[in-house]
């Protein structure tokens, strides 16, 4: 089955087309990158699917039924940059954000969701930090945050806009696994990812987009020179390491 | 002076009437403004407290008498107005957000003195008590006038406190929030129309040109105390409330005082007391932490 599906998507902004024809599919319990140059509309498509942004045209199904949030099963980590550090409010208390979908209007946390924010700190390495304000913490620790918000959002399809940017090699180990075990759980996680050299390391299925879909399929046979030119318009420098191709950006 | 205050409170019940209502006024622009703050919208609440002006005359002059309800519905009809043209302005011309709210703010304001010097020369114009709504007098509210203000500001006490879980995320993360299900559009707009309400109910306490600050000063006091919008939801609508209380008080037993710039006063100490000693980021407190740090790095 196909977690998902998007079919003849255009988004405008100001009347000019960002993304146009976008068609692809992506098949379930994946570990997919979404790789294309800055500008090339990864977070808008990722914006567009989730309806935050609107579509000129498209139709767009998460396993196999029309996108709805109210179905839940859709998890989202924006990309860093995108919300005020400075607002009144600590690390347990935007992980507890997750759950809202589920709580409820006019309700409160429960213990149980609580219980739940609290296991996704400490399965990040996070427990000290629950009470901090969070611009007191560092870049990859509210990457973390982030991504403990979306865990405890328990959804089957996850969408990350860079999750791996600004962390260290320790966080970054600490993300990919966490990524690996949601894979092994049958969940499919889709991530835009900027590091080329880890492509094919980090992620079993790949989509090159720049303003539409220029490859999407498994890793091995997308992630090849040639294509990779061809989305970043030939700007891209090769050279080997220890025979097997490497790719610098 | 205290000794009168003590009085008033416990012996006029129209006194404790118009005092209550007022605290009530204080604690709603406390809670309201500390959403209005963190979605940067505090000015907004400026630009519609000036806009309310033109649509009280408008009301006025349509009714011929002063009634207190249709009154507040025309500067509710301005004030909204004024909130759409600035968006209209910010979404479809090159001129930025700051400057539409000041264009706005003023030729709104502007239109509405005019009108206004146009009913106090009207014969028997002057005894419109209008020109209360420029500074403010609580102690011309009637009886009506108070039990209006005073379940207003109750009824967006309640939304406030139903609506905090859905509010907080909606403006730290708009677009998690749909992901989550959340009508955003929908809140958008209720809290717009509600930061609105607070403003027209309280103009004629407060006066349409310090409203706003009675939105500004309790909220930015309380962030010096608290890290968490549950405390400073709290801690905005108490300071509000000590201010509206205050200002009430002295007012009304000190005749002739508007009690608009009475609260803001009161506000605003209590703003330096906060910014003095407040544990987050307070002076004292950023002080001392420098002196650590100095200290520190000495060793
Ligand atoms: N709000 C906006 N209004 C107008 N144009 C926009 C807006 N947001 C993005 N764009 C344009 O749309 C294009 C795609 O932007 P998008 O943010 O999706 O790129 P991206 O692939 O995520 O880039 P990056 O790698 O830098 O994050 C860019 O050319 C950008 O200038
Ligand atoms: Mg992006």
């Amino acid at each position: 089955m196909e977690a998902l599906n998007v079919k003849d998507l255009q988004v405008a902004y100001d009347r000019k087309a960002v993304l146009d024809q976008v068609e692809l599919s992506i098949p379930k319990g994946s570990l997919t990158a979404i790789v294309g140059p800055n500008g090339a509309g990864k977070s808008t498509l990722i914006k567009a699917i989730l309806g935050m942004l609107k579509r000129s045209s498209g139709q767009i199904s998460i396993l196999g039924k029309p996108y709805s949030p109210k179905n839940r099963n859709v998890g989202y980590v924006p990309q860093r940059g995108s919300v005020d550090w400075d607002f009144p409010t600590n690390a347990l208390d935007v992980i507890l954000m997750g759950r809202y979908g589920h709580i409820g209007w006019f309700k409160r946390p429960s213990k149980q969701d609580i219980a739940l924010a609290k296991e996704a700190l400490h399965k990040l390495g996070m427990a000290d930090y629950a009470d901090r304000q969070i611009r007191q913490l560092s870049g990859g620790q509210q990457q973390r945050v982030f991504l403990a918000r979306a865990l405890v959002q328990d959804a089957e399809v996850y969408f990350m806009d860079e999750p791996f940017v600004g962390v260290d090699a320790k966080t970054e180990k600490a993300i990919i696994d966490l990524l690996r075990e949601l894979k092994q759980k049958g969940k499919t996680v889709i991530v835009v990812h900027h590091d080329l050299q880890t492509v094919p390391e980090y992620f079993d299925h790949t989509l090159l987009l720049n303003r539409t879909v220029i490859a999407n399929g498994p890793t091995e046979q997308v992630f090849t020179e040639d294509l990779l030119q061809k989305t970043y318009g030939g700007a891209l420098a090769f050279f080997s390491t220890n025979g097997d191709k490497r790719v610098m950006s | 002076m205290i000794q009168d205050m003590w009085n008033a409170l416990l012996h006029q019940p129209n006194t404790q009437w118009v005092v209550l209502s007022t605290m009530l006024l204080g604690i709603a622009s406390g809670v309201l403004g500390s959403f209005a703050l963190l979605k940067k919208q505090s000015l907004i609440g400026d630009a519609v407290a000036h806009a309310a002006l033109p649509g009280i005359c408008i009301a006025y002059l349509l009714i011929g008498e002063k009634q207190l309800l249709v009154l507040l519905l025309g500067a509710t009809a301005t004030g909204l107005l004024a909130t759409y043209l600035i968006q209209l302005i910010t979404t479809t011309t090159r001129i930025k957000k700051d400057a539409a709210i000041c264009l706005i703010l003023s030729v709104f304001f502007g239109t509405g003195i005019v009108l206004l010097s146009k009913i106090t020369q009207q014969a028997g114009g002057n005894k419109s008590g209008l020109d209360h709504f420029i500074f403010g007098q609580a102690a011309a509210m009637t009886r009506n006038d108070v039990y209006t203000m005073a379940g207003a500001a109750g009824g967006l006490i309640l939304i406030a406190f139903l609506l905090f879980k859905e509010w907080k995320l909606l403006i730290f993360d708009p677009d998690f929030a749909k992901n989550s299900g959340l009508p955003v559009g929908l809140l958008e707009t209720l809290f717009s129309t509600l930061l609105v309400i607070t403003v027209v109910i309280g103009i004629q306490a407060v006066g349409v040109i310090l409203m706003a600050a009675l939105l500004i000063i309790p909220t930015i006091s309380a962030r010096y105390w608290t890290d968490r919008l549950g405390w400073m939801v709290v801690i905005a609508g108490s300071i509000g409330a000590c201010s509206g209380i205050v200002g009430a008080l002295i007012s009304t037993i000190s005749t002739g005082l508007a009690t608009g710039p009475l609260i803001v006063v009161t506000a605003a100490g209590c703003f330096i007391v906060s910014f003095t000693i407040g544990p987050k980021r307070g002076l004292i407190q950023k002080l001392m932490a420098h002196r650590v740090r100095l200290k520190e790095e000495s060793i």
